[in-house]
């Protein structure tokens, strides 16, 4: 239901008198060229530097290349929120924030604990052999 | 109507409760409550997530089940994946751009910078598709493996959040047009904004998560 | 042509009108009499204008808030006929008897009761009684975003439509209410059964979700002046926190069951038992949900018996700041505790082990919950009144269920239990003994806030009675039938000796059939008497939080003059400290304007759902693109807020002062 901006405006939704006021509260965060330049290039690092590790084979193991490409992808996750969503412990008074943290929260618990749970039932329900035959056409 | 000035709520507040014999209980004059809808539209873009990490879960969980068919590391192209990639960071500062117009209430240019965003959200929708058709003309569609099914719908759905921001895109320009940068449109246009970043959000996870974990050996 | 015909009108054909089913049959009879009769009455009364422009069309939250309700306790009618279908049906299938429900329609009357009770019955309940009561509590005009309130009221709405119309076309899904795969997967459930579950929980779904957005965001930025976090009443507080529940778990029901659908409809493998896919998957998201729900239902009782405890008692709560940090603490911790519905699953004992200990641990903050209300009680000058009855009624009850589940808690005790019937009275101890039984007294406790009289208290006290006795002889009989070893679900039972059990339940199920009568006639007793029953001075009960404050019922503006806050308790407060009722200096209210674009956009988004369960898939894509082209053409529409002229608040505050002079 995101299309056309179904979310109504009310209470300050009136006549051009509110004007200020409106503008006033949707401009709070004050949008920065330096802001968005900055966060373009460090996106544009953060992005180029993972490919390039995958695509040029720089590290030897899987492990390790895993484990560097996802600091990377969580290090422009936030230069994301930062530079670009204008995220700040200020914003809607601090309230944009809770929400974000207690989403992250849940996004981890929910990833984490399928993945656990899930594991743990393979392991326990599936023996090698059935593994194995689970992936047979 | 009879525009008052908006007090802030914690002035209105030091006013009742100054040294008077009875608190005073309520306001005189009418009471303007900040509007709530970046906020609301923050709590939706939650909620949207929450619906990626469950399809994140999925990939997370199904993603190596292959049942005999084709695996990541045959069939994904970084080449095609990094261009992809590179058209919706672009679109990330144009849109950027756009509300820098915005702020400078010029609207010519802000509609300016929303088409290039546009056009360069079209672009990655084009090459998502053209990828997508090719695999499942190879015979890698979506019925094909467990891993499969995770994979077009993981980044399907995120294909159909900028499809609907596009046309959102759309409407929102034609509406700045015909009503010029008033509060509502500013509003609006800052949605859209926090949505088509959080987009860009979304692919970070996606690209490394499915397209560069998935073709290490 | 043919194609055309399959494109229109899909797998729906004359053979999905159940006519050979006399039950079936004699139900479509009487729903379409007395659909007839509603229609023709309110042609009758020339009530079409009034029902659209001051109902259908409202955006005025307490107007939603009665129709949730309304829409709850109509479903209920619906959910209980299922429950005293089944409970009919274990009593007289014993050996040579098959009963009088053959098992293809005995499985959609447990999956139908349990969709319904859950989704359309608990659900509308206590998001009706959030709707109707926060935005007062917290001293406000409106929700925050009124257009939006409506149209998530109309997708429940016809989400619910699409669950009756199963009866009538078609068939329901035959999975239990969580519709497992691969059991609900298109290999085992062809019909459209599924389908009928999927779109109905996902139209829905929309719409509760929006309604948790709108409401976090009306309680964090409409709350007036002074009243901060710590100072707003309990039941916000539990509202604030369900929502945000809502918010954080319906995604994970919506994602979950498009998966679903794109393997029944696209033909993926998620869940299938081929090529990779996994269905334990499916049952591990679905909980991540489901946990989360029962305490969606439940901690909006908890707020109802904070405030109905501390009004009955004459005090302040006893513990407020323990309530809400007990209130977080379960909202946090709801997520942590998924797996104990499925112990059994196989996982090893390091998954159970922690999950089974996070489960005991909520039980704290619950346990702490019930402490502070029974503190509350002691020393207090304790009215009786129908709220409160219901308010110990749950408490008795409550804490034996709660009991139980922590007994469900222990890995190796649940292996016993796991989906036995002693699982199925624990539910039902804490949803009936919890959530019900909150809503009931909410229910008797804002009645007159929301139509000026009281609700008829005799009738009240017998059915309170009648659904506590009923309770307790319906479902303690399934907790020992449950420790004897009988599984859930079964349509048929060969063992005589379990008979006498279940005939003491539907015993039970009878005194809550009277029950549920004695509602009915406490409504209809309570619209006839209602000169005497009359709330002059919009305060009954003696409350203690805002919306007692203003008239009932409320003026379409709610408060004349915006609240401000200096105590949590603010109505006693203001009772005590001098408060003047304002007569003059009254000014203009802006306010939202009602629109019909939320009714239109829901009732296509059913059409397009309906369209899809049949695979009509022309009708699909049409009734799609109506439905973003109406939600793009209401977008356009910027004029949607009007000022209420101040002769009006005038005239109605002066109603208000002439009706509190009548009382002496």
């Amino acid at each position: 239901m995101s299309v056309g901006g179904g979310v109504v405006q009310y209470p300050d939704a009136g006549g051009a008198g509110h004007g200020h006021a409106d503008a006033h509260g949707a401009g709070a965060v004050h949008f920065t060229l330096r802001g968005y330049v900055t966060g373009f290039l460090a996106a544009v690092t953060l992005t180029a530097i993972p490919f390039w590790l995958v695509m040029g084979r720089t590290f030897g193991s899987s492990g390790i290349t895993a484990a560097v490409i996802l600091a990377f992808a969580a290090v422009q996750i936030v230069v994301h929120m930062v530079y670009f969503l204008h995220m700040s412990p200020k914003s809607e008074g601090g309230w944009n924030l809770l929400a974000l943290l207690f989403t992250v929260m849940l996004v981890v618990i929910a990833l984490s604990g399928s993945l656990w749970v899930m594991y743990h039932l393979n392991h326990n329900m599936m023996p090698e052999s059935m593994q194995n035959m689970h992936n047979m056409p | 109507m009879s525009e008052i000035a908006l007090p802030s709520r914690e002035r209105a507040v030091a006013r009742t409760s100054s040294a008077e014999a009875t608190p005073r209980f309520y306001l005189t004059h009418e009471h303007h409550p900040e509007s709530g809808t970046l906020f609301g539209f923050w709590l939706y873009l939650m909620s949207d997530c929450l619906v990626f990490a469950c399809l994140f879960a999925v990939y997370a969980v199904l993603g190596r089940n292959y049942a005999g068919g084709p695996t990541g590391a045959e069939l994904f192209e970084l080449p095609l994946v990094a261009v992809n990639t590179s058209l919706l960071l672009l679109s990330s500062i144009t849109y950027g751009f756009a509300m820098l117009e915005m702020q400078r209430d010029r609207l010519r240019t802000t509609l300016f910078w929303l088409a290039v965003t546009g056009l360069l959200g079209a672009g990655f929708i084009g090459i998502e598709l053209h990828e997508f058709a090719n695999l499942i003309h190879e015979g890698a569609g979506p019925q094909r493996s467990a891993f499969l099914s995770s994979f077009f719908t993981l980044v399907g759905t995120h294909g159909l959040h900028v499809t609907f921001g596009i046309v959102w895109l759309v409407t929102l320009m034609v509406q700045s047009a015909k009503h010029g940068l008033i509060p509502e449109n500013r509003r609006r246009l800052m949605c859209l904004s926090m949505f088509w970043h959080f987009l860009d959000v979304v692919w970070v996870g996606v690209f490394t998560f499915v397209y560069l974990m998935g073709v290490l050996p | 042509m043919s194609e055309l015909t399959s494109n229109l009108m899909g797998r729906l054909t004359w053979d999905a009108i159940p006519y050979n089913e006399p039950i079936l049959l004699w139900t479509f009879v009487a729903v379409a009499l007395g659909g007839v009769g509603i229609l023709a009455a309110v042609t009758y009364f020339r009530a079409w204008g009034v029902l659209w422009r001051d109902w259908i069309t409202s955006i005025d939250h307490k107007k939603i808030g009665i129709m949730y309700i309304i829409l709850g306790l109509v479903m209920l009618l619906r959910g209980f006929s299922d429950a005293i279908m089944m409970r009919a049906q274990q009593v007289l299938s014993f050996g040579n008897s098959m009963g009088f429900l053959p098992p293809h329609h005995y499985d959609q009357v447990f999956t139908a009761h349990g969709v319904i009770m859950i989704f359309f019955v608990a659900m509308p309940l206590v998001t009706g009684l959030m709707n109707f009561v926060v935005p007062l509590q917290i001293g406000a005009r409106d929700v925050a975003f009124p257009f939006l309130n409506n149209f998530s009221f109309w997708m429940t709405a016809f989400g619910a439509g699409l669950v009756m119309m199963s009866l009538f076309v078609g068939e329901f899904a035959r999975t239990g209410w969580l519709a497992y795969p691969p059991l609900s997967g298109i290999l085992y459930s062809p019909d459209a059964g599924v389908d009928y579950y999927i779109w109905s929980l996902q139209i829905a779904g929309v719409g509760t979700l929006l309604s948790g957005i709108n409401l976090i965001a009306t309680i964090v930025k409409m709350r007036a002046p002074g009243m901060t976090l710590m100072k707003m009443p309990v039941f916000t507080w539990t509202a604030l926190c369900t929502n945000v529940l809502i918010v954080a778990a319906f995604p994970v029901l919506t994602a979950v069951l498009a998966l679903l659908s794109l393997d029944r409809y696209a033909g993926t493998d998620f869940f299938t038992n081929e090529l990779g896919g996994n269905a334990m998957m499916y049952v591990n998201l679905i909980w991540i949900w489901g946990h989360p729900e029962v305490y969606i239902l439940i901690l909006p009782a908890f707020g109802v018996f904070s405030e109905v405890v501390s009004t009955f008692s004459g005090k302040r709560l006893f513990g407020y700041a323990s309530m809400v940090y007990a209130t977080i603490v379960i909202t946090i911790l709801s997520y942590l505790v998924w797996l104990h519905h499925f112990f059994t699953m196989g996982s090893g004992a390091s998954v159970n082990a922690f999950f089974g200990i996070t489960t005991m641990i909520i039980s704290i903050p619950t346990g702490a919950k019930i402490f502070n209300w029974l503190f509350t009680m002691y020393r207090g000058r304790i009215r009786f009144e129908v709220p409160m009855l219901w308010t110990i009624g749950f408490m008795i009850t409550f804490v034996i269920g709660g009991m139980t589940g922590v007994l469900l808690a222990v890995p190796p005790a649940d292996f016993v239990l796991h989906n036995s019937l002693f699982l199925v009275a624990h539910f039902h101890n804490v949803i009936i003994g919890g959530v019900l039984f909150g809503m009931f007294a909410g229910i008797n406790y804002w009645f007159p806030k929301a139509f000026g009289y009281k609700l008829d208290p005799f009738w009240g006290k017998c059915s309170f009675w009648l659904w506590v006795s009923g309770f307790w002889f319906a479902f303690m009989p399934l907790y020992v039938l449950g420790l004897m070893g009988v599984t859930r679900r079964l349509s048929h039972f060969d063992d005589p000796s379990l008979r006498i059990w279940f005939e003491i339940a539907a015993f039970g199920a009878g005194l809550i059939f009277l029950g549920i009568m004695s509602l009915i006639i406490q409504l209809v007793v309570s619209y006839r008497n209602r000169a005497s029953l009359r709330d002059t001075t919009g305060d009954p009960w003696d409350g203690r939080t805002l919306e007692w404050s203003t008239s009932s019922p409320p003026p379409a503006y709610n408060f004349a003059f915006t609240p401000v806050v200096h105590d949590n308790d603010t109505w006693a407060d203001m009772k005590k400290n001098g408060y003047v009722r304002p007569q003059r200096g009254f000014i203009p209210i802006h306010m939202p304007k009602n629109t019909g674009a939320g009714f239109i956009i829901a009732a296509l988004s059913a059409l397009g759902g309906f369209a899809m369960i049949w695979h009509m898939w022309l009708v699909a894509c049409v009734a799609l693109a109506t439905m973003l082209t109406a939600v793009i053409v209401h977008t356009f529409n910027y004029k949607r807020d009007f000022h209420i002229p101040a002769e009006e608040v005038v005239r109605v505050e002066g109603i208000r002062t002439r009706m509190l002079a009548s009382h002496v």
